[in-house]
């Protein structure tokens, strides 16, 4: 068989592979995992302890500010950078030492870091050039992606005459013809206008499905992670503060930063009184959670969304309205309680400002937070209680 | 102070203007002059004609060109590296500032400095005593003709080259690796490519100005390589033929312009499709 045949024959392999859904590697096996990995730069530790376990096929999200370790996690994974301690693992093997180039893995910079002296084709060629494909399978491979991306009138196109948004698809599309079998996006979408970057969500979602394989995408912007990823990873100071799913993360914040860093969120210091009662502003409330010592300080969270204003006497707190503005679907509205607590509320009618009005909310949108609980902890308890409630229904 | 914008500007350029005017235009245009007359004042074509029927002056010129050509290569293949190498240092303006450093010295006593290194009882020699060997004549040699040259003309490469190289975002570098390109293919398809401006800009700084050496060839290389540099010193200071003096300046003028154009920065010169 002449060597592009063979080639060809691959490809064709490969394709029906990832068409028909064949899984050729153990399914059990996380295809990235960190094993105690830190990072430190003489006495500067940027990354601490970081245990990791990525499954091929989903769209995860490093989720954190600037300076959180989110974009060096996706720097030792690509490579760019060598840990100072841990492991790295790639589909059970360890790559610590493998080069960049030699990793099965692409990145999409957050400046594109396209080649200003090539046009799109050449650009999204240079992968597949590189591994030293034939003309006729580059030409194909990267029709294929300028396809995908939606860019095919534009291959003969410079990059110095493509808008911000253009050149985001070439390099998405650039990263996506080596066939990686993961993907790493460092904020990709940060410099694009807000209509756009709703738009390139969608569509990198949809890109991700249809392509079967892992993303890694880094972002400091909360509503971005929730919107798109299988799973997120929150990050600060270096140290993976939770992981769960979008919903998980939302509804169940494990601590005062991810509860202040994901959504807004009303937080003010409690006391467990006993399992399922809470004490705050000076009252006591029903609430769902347990497994905590008697009389214990927490952390509470009320999502504004979840509270609604109502009459006085219907209300569970008497709150006065201090500010509003509108923020065209809802009332964005400040209002202090009676003991000074500010709460921040989402309402869909117009108040008064100095209006004395009732606040009020369920009992399974009062979030507690524990200090200092690690996450297996927090899933621990959660577990041990919630499996108390199955048995009693 | 004139008022209107134009006005301004021709005031700004008057200085160099005069300048121009004086000590560029005027003399190029006696030069033209020159090689198209006679010592009488007709106008003849008669100093071309020798010129290119002449085998003496071909072969010259043809030495000017072979040297200056591998003057630039010499200097071409040590610059790149050493550029890209500062570029990759730390206190990169500091190792810069040294290899500009001898360009600040005067030519003639960098090369006398040379004579000193190189001549019978000089530094080399003696060092090389030291083990045994015997004296060797290095000066007035094709050899240390070029070794000279190309020590002169390093800094004027090094320097466009560094300042292209300095421009390119490390993100390409980046980006070219994580595609699947080793080091050596991420510099000979994306750095060298982008550095090429700078390629361009020092291989006109050195190959222009290595086509009239003569100075060097008379002091190192001992009158053994003739350069056009050298014919034209020759005709003006010893034969007094002006004429074809200037028609041999002349035609050096037409082969810089000459390179000028081929090393030019051509942007924007592909064309769609």
């Amino acid at each position: 068989m002449q060597p592009v045949k063979l080639c060809a024959f691959l490809v064709t392999i490969d394709l029906l592979i990832k068409s028909e859904g064949w899984e050729l590697t153990n399914i059990s096996t996380p295809i990235i995992e960190f094993k105690n990995v830190g990072l430190s730069y003489g006495d500067d530790e940027v990354l601490k302890n970081i245990d990791l376990e990525l499954e091929a096929g989903k769209f995860y999200t490093l989720l954190g500010p600037s300076g959180s370790g989110k974009t060096t996690i996706l720097n030792l994974i690509s490579g760019q950078l060598t840990v100072t301690h841990g492991d790295i693992l790639f589909e059970g093997n360890i790559i610590n030492d493998v080069p960049v180039e030699k990793r099965h893995m692409n990145t999409v910079f957050q400046d594109y870091g396209l080649f200003p002296n090539m046009t799109v084709f050449e650009n999204v060629a240079f992968g597949p050039s590189i591994k030293g494909m034939s003309k006729k399978d580059i030409k194909t491979k990267v029709t294929e992606m300028l396809t995908l991306v939606k860019l095919n009138q534009y291959a003969d196109r410079e990059i110095t005459e493509l808008s911000g948004g253009q050149r985001q698809r070439v390099a998405i599309a650039r990263a996506l013809a080596n066939d990686p079998e993961v993907l790493l996006l460092d904020e990709p979408l940060s410099a694009l206008d807000y209509k756009l970057r709703k738009e390139m969500q969608y569509e990198l979602r949809e890109i991700q499905q249809r392509l079967g394989i892992t993303f890694v995408f880094v972002t400091h912007d909360q509503e971005e992670a929730l919107a798109m990823s299988d799973w997120i990873f929150v990050m600060n100071d270096g140290v993976i503060q939770q992981n769960g799913s979008p919903e998980d993360i939302y509804d169940e914040p494990i601590n005062h930063f991810v509860a202040d860093f994901i959504g807004e969120s009303n937080i003010l210091d409690g006391i467990m009184k006993t399992d399922y009662l809470v004490h705050f502003t000076g009252k006591d409330f029903e609430n769902v959670d347990a497994g905590m010592r008697p009389n214990e300080r927490v952390e509470i969270v009320l999502r504004p969304e979840d509270l609604d204003l109502t009459a006085i006497e219907n209300g569970k707190l008497i709150v006065t309205i201090a500010d509003q503005s509108f923020r065209g679907d809802y009332y964005e509205i400040t209002a202090i309680d009676d003991d000074g607590n500010e709460w921040q509320v989402q309402a869909t009618n117009k108040s008064k400002i100095d209006e004395r009005v009732g606040l009020t909310f369920d009992p399974e949108d009062i979030h507690i937070m524990r200090f200092n609980e690690s996450e297996n902890d927090f899933d621990a308890r959660l577990e041990s209680y919630e499996g108390e409630e199955d048995a009693e229904k | 102070m004139p008022k209107s914008k134009k006005q301004r500007q021709l005031f700004y350029l008057m200085p160099y203007g005069l300048w121009l005017l004086l000590f560029v235009i005027a003399p190029l245009i006696l030069l033209l002059f020159q090689s198209l007359t006679t010592q009488n004042g007709q106008f003849t074509l008669h100093n071309y004609a020798l010129y290119f029927s002449s085998g003496t002056y071909l072969l010259m010129t043809f030495n000017s060109v072979w040297y200056a050509l591998l003057i630039t290569i010499i200097t071409l293949v040590i610059s790149y590296p050493t550029a890209y190498l500062l570029n990759q240092l730390k206190q990169k303006q500091f190792w810069l500032l040294l290899v500009i450093l001898p360009t600040w010295i005067n030519l003639l006593l960098k090369t006398y400095a040379f004579i000193g290194l190189l001549s019978k009882t000089g530094t080399v020699n003696n060092f090389m005593s030291l083990f045994g060997i015997v004296p060797q004549q290095l000066l007035f040699s094709n050899w240390s003709f070029l070794l000279v040259a190309a020590y002169i003309e390093i800094p004027f490469m090094i320097l466009p080259i560094f300042n292209s190289l300095a421009e390119i975002n490390p993100r390409l570098e980046q980006a070219s690796r994580d595609l699947g390109a080793n080091r050596w293919q991420t510099l000979r398809r994306v750095i060298m490519p982008l550095s090429m401006p700078g390629i361009k800009a020092g291989i006109q700084a050195v190959f222009i100005p290595s086509l009239s050496l003569f100075m060097i060839t008379r002091l190192i290389g001992g009158n053994r390589v003739i350069t056009l540099g050298t014919a034209i010193e020759e005709h003006f200071l010893v034969t007094q033929n002006w004429q074809l003096g200037s028609t041999i300046g002349i035609i050096l003028i037409v082969a810089m312009v000459i390179t000028m154009i081929f090393t030019r920065d051509r942007k924007h010169s592909r064309k769609r499709g």
